[in-house]
């Protein structure tokens, strides 16, 4: 290996790296406020890049189909919850919330559907369809098991992503797809010369980041969030009310899906299972961080992208056992590294009398 | 439904499970046998996951172990297929060895997803490693023949997997009915409770990682020499989420569990491969969705699986009490008494910037009853953790016994003779009272693993029961002796453990908050039952809270504030202290 291939594979891996950077910082603030380690995250990056796809290629994209089935599911979950407590006097608030909000997009695609968009604008509608997959899939799943013990909740979330993606294969079909590039042509940045795609990923992951932390910072809600991650009972005792905090993360959680899946779709070719590989790398890039901190998981993100790209110039068959194996060394090391605290062991089932 | 109707039902049911092979054909055979093969991969699990709390998705890949290891010996070596066998057990018993002693340290929700990780990476490096075929698996593996037998139709193939089943369900009930069973089924307590029996965590973790491995191994084997060819594919992730579907729908908590679940999403499974081709032409991945979406709905609305509801037709068993045995478990030496129990001295626990302990040091004499009090927040719980083993000290010294144990770790200071019980009742809600104070004399008795499910140590096992009958005797349990702890309420359940505690035999009893939450009668018979504890030469120290309780109750009071040693005296010197009244009200008295 000489310099200059050292340097196109570390673009390469810091592009990926970029790319996993969002996701993890989504997946790590999914799991502090609502403890779910959510592994359909990669899914609904999966579903932006083939809707985005899809629109370019003049088609209606299957997930409209998907959010209405979605939506139709929990709009039903709501109706029966509220249908038990007799609260039809807020009933227009959950049909707003789980009926109207998703179904707005889809709406809006069926109207354009066939019509030439411009391509921010197909952008910016498949981010759309994506975002409300997140809270439907919460309010459907995990709500119900909301005390449910944390294993509980990622036996779910594991059964969730297979149910999802075997739904995205009826939907979308076996076919790959790659979308068109964005921008072309590279740019110098002093000696060395970046593709202009990888730059786009790098400023987009940073900007987006920002954003991120901006929202988490300086908004009312995102310190609901911040303390529901903290304290989960003391959030609730000052009014925080948890089920609002859980959907508004899955929410900003499939927002960075989305932006994601949008932003690696012109570099790699995204099936419809595509996601579940890249959401798992993400997710070894947040537990090398800690599962805990965001500029960890950015960091271990970044790791993970490198290893990556660098050990595929060596063995490409193996690149995702050593990416998946590296997992273990990592675990070993946190584990010993840092003191555990003590914590109690869950009851999977209840007493039988 | 009665229990010897019960009986003939189960016979019965034997009978026409050994006749099935004469009665229907070859299709629903080979179908029962993928239930057999299934439901010994999904055993592990119960085991692991429902037994031990240790939730694995990579059950598939030890399974896709002991496939790969005897096809390539049966193939490539051309050893015969009993050779296969050993080496399944011994590759998928060592990669378990050194995968969980690896992950195993891990804690909360990292040891699932670590499974995850390594789930996938086996099944990966199947599909790359030359010598197993890569993706195209291996092909012609002979049938398993054992001297002039050979298993080559579906028919023998039944009675093997059968047998092979029944042996293992054998195994397992009578490992977790043993010493060492119970203390896999202690391990979702948390390591505090544990340790303090003086079982070690990670050793038991280890022991059940390794029995579920060696299970999906012999699993994998009958697979592969049923098949007669495999490929990495039924080795993925996807299905090692299939396994903990069939533990969880049949009911991890039972070892039936692991039958009905994979019978249940065998079938299903089967029944979904005729009808779903008849309305898609995508029926394969319709097939996922349902099984996810059952999986959701079953962990939302019976997490304890069908077994719970199958159990609710089976007479209730009564068991009938412990023969009375004596003399059989080894007791502490007492030979020469201590005078002082227990020496603190200058002990000190810092937290980051927060001294909780400061310097506090003290006696406990030999027979004496010491309370540990002060207000909220003066370091009573910190200072019984370093106690207990539970978290050391900063500095200073902790000398039990005559013996040096500041940096023991709490299960060998259990072994010396120290015993203690939690604030908030740590027990086994889904055990017997009798089980739960069984697990108390753990340290008192030898039978390992292996005894264990072959049933060796039948005298041994029996004398920990007699002697947990006793102790249940001593605290007032005896006639609830068969039901659950769980039915329990508060009061007993205290009982409860220091009935556990006692099952160890200590010299020193240590208790948490014993009166927390009691009512006044309660508390009387929770002091009287201590009182008599002393008298028959038992030490105890407490920490508690609550006044009126203590006061009546020990021999000397130590008061702690603020980390510090406020005062120290009998209760009604105690009483009288100024300093101490300041501390409790705020103002002097």
């Amino acid at each position: 290996m000489n310099l200059e291939i050292a340097g196109i594979l570390a673009q390469d891996g810091i592009a990926n790296g970029a790319i996993y950077v969002l996701m993890a910082i989504g997946m790590v603030m999914i799991f502090a406020v609502t403890r779910v380690l959510f592994v359909p995250f990669g899914d609904l990056s999966a579903f932006a890049a083939l809707t985005l796809a899809s629109f370019q290629l003049g088609r209606m994209p299957a997930t409209v189909w998907l959010v209405v089935l979605l939506s139709a599911l929990a709009t039903a979950a709501e109706l029966l919850r509220i249908a038990r407590k007799r609260e039809w006097h807020a009933a227009h608030k959950s049909l707003a919330l789980y009926l109207v909000a998703p179904n707005a997009p889809v709406l809006l695609t069926l109207l354009l559907a066939g019509e030439s968009m411009h391509a921010a604008a197909e952008v910016v509608l498949s981010i759309a369809l994506v975002v409300p997959i997140g809270p439907l899939l919460y309010r459907i799943a995990f709500r119900p098991l909301a005390d449910a013990p944390i294993l509980v909740l990622l036996i779910v979330a594991v059964a969730l992503h297979f149910a999802v993606s075997g739904v995205a294969l009826l939907f979308f079909g076996p076919e790959g797809f790659r979308t068109r590039p964005f921008v072309s042509g590279e740019i110098a940045i002093g000696e060395v010369v970046v593709s202009m795609q990888v730059a786009l990923i790098v400023v987009s992951s940073v900007v987006f980041s920002f954003l991120f932390f901006v929202v988490f910072e300086k908004t009312m809600a995102g310190k609901a969030l911040r303390a529901t991650a903290v304290n989960r009972i003391g959030a609730r005792i000052v009014g925080i009310r948890p089920f609002r905090t859980g959907g508004l993360a899955f929410l900003l959680g499939s927002a960075l899906a989305a932006i994601s899946g949008i932003l690696v779709s012109p570099v790699a070719t995204f099936f419809f299972d595509s996601g579940f590989m890249i959401g798992l790398k993400a997710f070894v890039g947040a537990i090398v961080g800690g599962l805990a901190s965001y500029p960890l998981a950015a960091l271990g993100a970044i790791f993970v992208g490198l290893l990556e790209s660098y050990s595929s110039f060596w063995s490409s068959a193996f690149k995702e056992i050593l990416v998946f194996g590296i997992l273990i060394p990592v675990l070993l090391w946190r584990s010993l590294a840092f003191a555990q605290v003590e914590e109690e062991e869950e009851e999977l089932d209840e007493v039988e009398t | 439904m009665t229990r010897p109707a019960f009986r003939i039902v189960l016979g019965v049911l034997a009978a026409a499970l050994a006749a099935l092979p004469f009665v229907v054909g070859g299709f629903a055979i080979t179908l029962l046998n993928y239930v057999g093969i299934y439901a010994l991969a999904a055993l592990g699990l119960v085991l692991l996951t429902g037994m031990g709390g240790l939730t694995s998705f990579g059950q598939a890949a030890f399974v896709g172990i002991g496939a790969y290891a005897s096809a390539y010996l049966t193939t490539a070596q051309g050893l015969p297929p009993l050779i296969g066998l050993v080496a399944a057990v011994a590759t998928t018993g060592g990669v378990a060895l050194l995968l969980g002693a690896v992950t195993l340290k891990l804690g909360g929700h990292f040891l699932p997803l670590s499974t995850i990780a390594w789930g996938i990476a086996i099944s990966l490096l199947f599909g790359n490693i030359e010598a197993l075929g890569r993706h195209n698996g291996i092909a012609n593996i002979p049938p398993v023949s054992v001297g002039p037998v050979s298993f080559f139709t579906a028919e023998s193939m039944y009675y093997l997997v059968g047998l092979t089943l029944a042996g293992a369900m054998w195994l397992s009930s009578n490992l977790l009915d043993s010493r060492e069973g119970r203390a896999i089924r202690s391990l979702r307590s948390g390591a505090a409770m544990v340790e303090s029996l003086g079982i070690s965590v990670f050793r038991t973790r280890l022991a059940v990682f390794v029995i579920a491995g060696i299970f999906a191994g012999i699993s994998g084997w009958l697979y592969a020499h049923m098949q007669r060819f495999i490929s990495p594919a039924p080795f993925e992730l996807r299905t090692g989420i299939e396994y903990l579907l069939m533990a969880v729908a049949g009911g991890s908590g039972h070892i039936l569990g692991a039958v009905v679940g994979a019978a249940l999403i065998t079938f299903l499974k089967s029944v979904l491969q005729d009808v779903l081709p008849l309305l898609t032409s995508n029926s394969a991945q319709l097939e996922i969705v349902i099984y996810g979406c059952l999986f959701i709905l079953l962990l939302q609305y019976a997490r304890g699986g069908v077994i719970p509801f199958i159990l609710r037709l089976a007479p209730k068993r009564r068991a009938p009490p412990p023969a009375r045995i004596t003399g059989v478990l080894p007791k502490q030496d007492r030979s020469a008494p201590d005078a002082t129990m227990l020496e603190i001295v200058a002990v000190t626990k810092r937290f980051g910037g927060l001294v909780a302990v400061n310097e506090v040091s003290l006696k406990l004499r030999a027979g004496e009853i010491l309370g540990l009090i002060g207000p909220n927040g003066a370091g009573k719980s910190t200072l019984f953790n370093a106690i207990t083993g539970t978290d050391k000290p900063s500095s200073g010294k902790i000398v039990f016994r005559g013996r040096d144990v500041t940096h023991v770790p709490a299960r060998k200071i259990a072994a010396l003779g120290m015993a203690r019980t939690f604030q908030h009742v740590k027990l086994r809600p889904n055990m017997s009272l009798l089980e739960n104070v069984a697990l108390g004399a753990y340290l008192r008795s030898r039978c390992g693993f292996l005894g264990g499910a072959l049933r060796l140590a039948r005298a041994e096992e029996a004398a920990i029961r007699a002697d947990a009958m006793r102790q249940l005797e001593r605290v007032g349990l005896a006639d609830r002796f068969a039901d659950l702890a769980g039915n329990l309420p508060l009061a007993s359940q205290r009982l409860l453990e220091i009935a556990r505690s006692l099952a160890a035999d200590p010299v020193l009893l240590v208790l948490d908050e014993p009166a927390a939450g009691l009512r006044r009668m309660e508390k009387e018979a929770l002091a009287s039952l201590l009182h008599r504890l002393r008298e028959e030469g038992l030490t105890i120290l407490l920490v508690e809270h609550d006044m009126d309780f203590v006061m009546n109750l020990v021999d000397r009071l130590v008061v702690l504030d603020f980390g510090s040693k406020l005062a120290e005296g009998p209760p009604s010197q105690i009483r009288a202290n100024l300093q101490v009244q300041q501390a409790y009200l705020g103002v002097a008295a």
